[in-house]
């Protein structure tokens, strides 16, 4: 059935509320069940072997010994996983990432894995595999691996007709910037470097994989989407889809880590070649060392303007690196960069590099932040220049309804002008600034996105109802899905429960990312209970025993429109349930959609920072986000998201890094050194939201997870400058690098 | 395996359960006990998500060897409900939407249910220094926070 | 693994002598487990002293404090004559990771355990701390200084193990303070860091003893800084003077948390700061 995705306002009556949620008491008692927390009898431990060098050759692999060890039930090479891609580019990628074939291409690849009856057996075969290297001349800096000489990751990828680390250069944009830089009373151009981050999910991956010898297998596992990873797994082991069952569990955290695969193809294998059920768990140094952390990052930023704040043109230039596969986050960069703003001379162009580390995954607004971190930082230092405040020059340049984007697409009503007069207003502006403290400022975007999408909407006798869904829930959909159904259905919250299917439940679901849970499983949640009303409208015209076109849904209610049926008193959701084995059977609704137009979200964030200028330490004294949700069904976990992202960026901002050794080793691969923000690092964070409903979809919803993350990294390099007079141009800023940066310039001065 | 017997206290009741002696207490409870609440989100003291309590006092438990357990009583975030009801921790962590993954949730209570014990009254920043041993990455911690804060306040009323 | 527990120190210095194998002190275990967990270690001996009553107290006396190598950080904190005398030791032990590790980690294991950025250290040696070594067949006690010889190293010969920390009598007109500079507010192991203990006499700095940490491989005991505040009462140029002998004395390396210039320069202003604390602390006004 066709359906009208377009927004109407409406009065709404349970939307907006701060509702309890669905998960909550299981979360807080531990009873929730996480990747790591459910067994299956007979169960074998599973343990992966990493590379401990960069870049090598992989010239043998004798695991006879480990195969011998008493209590070890399967060791699998690549020997183990032939390519079944049809030599599908993107899936023998994602074949090799799980398990190197003939070379390592980073600090902990993984070379072979076992299954052990425990955890103490499977270490001591793994130490018994014997693999020999040939180590190979490795890069792990972008820039190092953009020149000539470097040594080349992937001999497919070419430059030039020449084999080449840079696997893609892609360019946005309109007008002409040269004519317009030439328009320009004044240019900047600055260049900046952001270190390589990780998301930070405090659950490391783990799963549950039980084969059977018929080619049947069920899979659990902490995942941002089980579809995808249930097409993917098929895919690698030659796997009918609807033969392989796969369980989300409660997911402790993803960012877009989760969006891959990384060791269940691995788990998959062991238990099919053990004929046991293989748990796998990673440790946290393999998180760090063989998941998907962001790009490292280096750009050059270029912005003319007139001295009445008109930009005349502006170019940023990205080198991102992708780790040791061919990727598009540098396109992405590239599409983000400018997103803010109303230009009408752009032009961004986007590297793709490789170098010897982890195959980069998303992590939320995966590109943007750094791009930002460049654009944002450039417009400070060229309003400073004509005398403007940054404000004010962001206002007068910003992109609104109707504008050319500069990756494309033209706006319809969007966030970022009403985000900036919001901060114009905000009384964080007026607060009082101390010694050595500095306010600084950022805008930031997200496209958000939509995707396939399947729900089934359940009445049952008593009327109450169950919505099974396939996104699963990062940080409480589960309750605005709720939320939208009962809103639709016009019944009570407490009257809809929410569970997330498992694969042989639904269709296929896209997975949790782009911020399009709460946005795709809304609409198709909107739809499938819009279908259901059809029914209900049916079965009350079948007790009535009047035609259905004289029959209206109002708040949860069948009403017999006409003076003629006056003395029919409305029918209740509940009273139709009851009488639903005699008028047709169970009640449903059930929607499959391709949702689109998410709608962009634009955020405005404020900043005071406080800096030791004796030892370059920051803290953040003050913290503002000002976002567009389009409509905030729950309020409470839009909130949520603002305050989530703004910490990870300030994490990003101030101290989180990957280190590298001259080695081509990551140094830093745990949470002691690899330093995420803890609770008496932050204030507060304050939260305005903004609802410009977005046009396509029925609530105006708009996906407002990750645009969050885009404005700190500016935001902070914008008050630091403030406060102490130095321009950081590359993250993290950390102490040692605002120390040297301060004392540059007072030696220059 | 070889292991030792341990005989322990675990939220009140009596619990035997054999292990390594190599094992830590964090893999013990979940493994051979089955309290799967206490999590692993780094095995090495650093986020806070295996704490419990060690005889009244804030631990990890990824850094206490089960065989230790010996003898001793043990705190873990099951043993908060009493008598049926959720500790007012829990109840405000749902009711201020302290929580969006839930992984951090156990640790976080264990350690903010020591915290208002020895300090009922805390301030702003005693409760941020005093929880910095709990990592989150969901929710910046602002109304992890404000839930503990009103759940102090509500003790001090009720004194539970 | 064998794990035991004895109840006297002989009995536990003669488990470790006796060993074969590979044989470790188990008190708080916030260091051990770890280099467990991350394979760095695999013991064959594990042996446990928290049930030694000589480990467990702290007890004062005319001759100063004497704390059992099983206090752990939180019961020192929470000793209100410990924290009256000893300021700054107690402060540098409180500062060794949150609340959890702080209900088990001792300062003996984190002297033991020889990291160039221990906490506890520094400041144990500004405060003139001794260390009470049992053997299976003798004691002996040795200052702190002595017992750190190099990163993961101590001078304990095979079969010893440290029972007590002493920490001598305290003049009046003392004081004493930590300081160490992390990135984060908690949780990061020290980049750099400097104790200061000293005793005034009419206002005016009489003995100290300046000791800086994570800026070379053992801490380093500064006798030049100490000089440079002798019989001053911390004016600008006596602390500049201060400041510079540590960036002179120090030693430090580039690693992922922190630049040899960033130790240089920082070491000498939280020198400076803590000297600040400690003179205040000893009564005296700035």
């Amino acid at each position: 059935m066709e359906h009208d995705t377009s927004y109407r306002e409406r009065e709404f009556k349970v939307i907006g509320s701060r509702v309890n949620r669905p998960d909550g008491i299981d979360k807080v008692t531990g009873r929730a069940k996480y990747g790591a927390d459910t067994s299956a009898p007979g169960q074998l431990v599973g343990k992966v072997l990493r590379s401990p060098h960069p870049h090598a050759l992989i010239t043998k692999i004798d695991t006879s010994a480990a195969e011998k060890l008493a209590g070890v039930k399967a060791v699998i090479t690549s020997a183990d996983l032939p390519d079944l891609t049809g030599k599908n580019r993107g899936m023998t990628d994602i074949l090799e990432n799980c398990m190197a074939r003939g070379r390592a291409l980073y600090h902990g690849h993984a070379v072979a894995a076992v299954a052990a009856i425990d955890e103490a057996t499977a270490k001591q075969a793994l130490k018994l595999i014997k693999v020999t290297y040939k180590k190979l001349p490795h890069v792990t800096d972008v820039d190092e691996a953009m020149k000539p000489d470097a040594p080349v990751i992937q001999d497919f990828v070419m430059q030039d007709g020449k084999p080449s680390n840079i696997s893609k250069i892609t360019s946005f944009g309109h007008g002409d910037v040269e004519a317009g830089f030439a328009e320009a009373d004044v240019i900047v151009e600055k260049s900046y470097k952001t270190e390589q981050t990780h998301q930070g999910y405090i659950e490391p991956h783990a799963c549950l994989a039980n084969m059977s010898s018929d080619g049947s297998g069920e899979l659990w596992v902490t995942t941002q989407g089980h579809f995808g990873f249930r097409v993917v797994c098929s895919t690698l082991l030659g796997l009918d889809m609807a033969k392989l069952k796969v369980t989300a569990s409660e997911i402790g955290g993803g960012f877009g880590g989760k969006t891959h695969v990384w060791t269940e193809p691995l788990a998959l294998a062991l238990s099919r070649k053990a004929n046991r059920p293989v748990k796998l768990v990673m440790s946290r140094d393999e998180v760090f060392k063989a998941t998907g952390p962001t790009c490292s990052t280096s750009t050059d930023i270029k912005i003319g303007a007139k001295k009445d704040g008109t930009i005349t043109a502006a170019t940023a230039v990205l080198r991102y690196q992708n780790g040791a596969f061919p990727a598009t986050w540098g396109l992405v960069g590239a599409m983000t960069a400018y997103a803010c703003y109303d230009l009408k001379n752009v032009k961004t162009t986007g590297h793709d590099v490789l170098v010897n580390r982890p195959k980069v995954a998303a992590y939320r607004a995966p590109s943007a932040p750094m791009a930002a971190f460049a654009v944002e930082s450039t417009m400070d230092l060229v309003a400073e220049k004509i005398r403007m405040s940054p404000l004010n020059f962001r206002i007068k340049n910003a992109a609104k309804e109707g504008s050319q984007s500069s990756y494309g697409p033209v706006y319809g009503p969007i966030g970022i002008g009403p985000t900036l007069e919001a901060v114009k207003k905000h009384p964080h502006m007026r607060a009082k600034l101390k010694k050595n403290q500095g306010r600084g400022m950022a805008c930031g975007f997200w496209f958000n996105f939509g995707g396939q999408t399947c729900v089934d909407l359940n009445i049952g006798v008593d009327g109450t109802v169950s919505l099974t869904i396939g996104t699963i829930d990062v940080g409480g959909s589960r309750a605005s899905l709720a939320l939208m159904a009962a809103e639709e259905l016009g019944i009570s919250y407490e009257d809809v429960r929410t569970h997330v299917g498992d694969t042989a439940s639904l269709g296929h679901n896209d997975m949790t990312e782009g911020s399009r849970g709460t946005f795709s499983s809304g609409m198709a949640a909107i739809f499938a209970a819009r279908d259901a009303i059809v029914v209900l409208r049916e079965r009350a015209a079948k007790m009535w025993d009047i035609p259905v076109d004289e029959i209206e849904w109002i708040d949860g209610e069948a009403r017999a429109l006409g003076v003629e049926h006056s003395n029919l008193p409305p029918l209740s959701l509940k009273e139709i349930a009851a009488k639903s084995p005699n008028t047709g059977g169970p009640i449903a609704g059930h929607n499959e959609v391709v949702a689109d137009n998410a709608g962009v979200s634009f955020a405005s964030h404020i900043c005071d920072v406080e800096v030791d200028p004796e030892t370059g330490g920051t803290k953040i004294i003050r913290y503002t986000v000002i976002q567009d949700a389009g409509k905030a069904i729950h309020p409470d976990y839009v909130e949520g998201q603002f305050q989530g992202g703004a910490a990870q960026g300030i994490g990003w901002a101030l101290n989180e890094e990957y280190i590298y050794g001259e080695d081509g080793c990551l140094q830093n691969a745990g949470f002691l050194d690899y330093r995420i923000p803890v609770c008496s690092d932050l204030p507060f964070i304050d939260t305005q939201i903004l609802e410009i409903p977005n046009p396509n979809h029925p609530y105006g919803v708009r996906g407002v997870g990750e645009t969050s993350i885009v404005p700190p990294l500016a935001a902070i390099g914008n008050a630091v400058s403030q406060a102490v007079g130095v321009r950081m141009t590359h993250t993290p800023m950390s102490p040692p690098r605002i120390l040297k940066a301060i004392e540059d310039a007072a030696a220059a001065s | 395996m070889t292991g030792v017997l341990v005989s322990t206290t675990v939220n009140g009741d009596p619990v035997q359960f054999a292990c390594p002696t190599n094992e830590s207490l964090l893999d013990a409870l979940r493994n051979r006990v089955g309290l799967t609440g206490v999590k692993e989100g780094c095995g090495t003291g650093d986020c806070g998500a295996c704490s419990i309590t060690l005889d009244g006092r804030l631990a990890c438990s990824c850094l206490v060897l089960g065989v230790e357990a010996e003898g001793r009583t043990i705190g873990t975030v099951e043993g908060l409900v009493e008598d049926g009801k959720l500790h007012t921790l829990q109840e405000k962590f749902i009711e201020h939407a302290a929580l969006q993954c839930g992984i951090c949730t156990p640790g976080f209570l264990v350690a903010a249910k020591v915290l208002l014990e020895n300090n009922p009254n805390p301030t702003e920043d005693q409760i941020r220094y005093g929880l910095a041993g709990n990592l989150c990455r969901c929710t910046g911690y602002d109304k992890i926070v404000k839930a503990v804060q009103a759940a102090g306040k509500e003790m001090r009323k009720k004194k539970r | 693994m064998r794990y035991e527990t004895p109840t006297t120190t002989k009995e536990a210095a003669t488990l470790l002598y006796k060993e074969k194998g590979k044989a470790y002190v188990l008190a708080g275990g916030t260091d051990l487990l770890v280099r467990m967990k991350m394979d760095m270690i695999e013991p064959d001996l594990v042996v446990d002293i928290k049930r030694i009553p000589a480990t467990k107290a702290i007890t004062k006396s005319a001759v100063g404090f004497k704390i059992g190598a099983t206090v752990c950080g939180a019961v020192m904190g929470e000793h209100s004559a410990l924290v009256k005398a000893w300021p700054g030791v107690v402060e540098a032990t409180n500062l060794i990771g949150s609340d959890q590790i702080q209900g088990r980690c001792t300062m003996v294991g984190n002297l033991c355990n020889a990291s160039p950025a221990a906490d506890s250290v520094p400041a144990m040696i500004a405060a003139g701390a001794k260390a009470v070594i049992v053997g299976k067949d003798k004691r002996r006690t040795v200052a702190v200084e002595k017992i750190v010889t190099g990163p993961g190293k101590t001078s304990l010969a095979k079969g010893e193990l440290i029972e007590a920390i002493t920490l001598p009598a305290r003049p009046p007109r003392s004081g004493d303070a930590y300081l160490r500079f992390t990135p984060r507010t908690e949780m990061d192991i020290a980049v750099v860091s400097a104790a200061v203990s000293l005793t005034l006499l009419r206002g005016v700095v009489k003995s100290v003893r300046v000791v800086l940490g994570a800026v070379a491989p053992t801490a380093v005991l500064v006798p030049k800084a100490a000089k440079a505040i002798i019989g001053t009462k911390l004016d600008d140029a006596a602390l500049e003077n201060l400041a510079a002998a540590c960036s002179e004395a120090c030693n430090p390396i580039d690693d992922k948390r922190g630049t040899i210039e960033y130790r240089t320069k920082v070491v000498g202003v939280l020198a400076k700061r803590a000297a600040k604390i400690a003179y205040q602390r000893a009564g005296g006004v700035l």
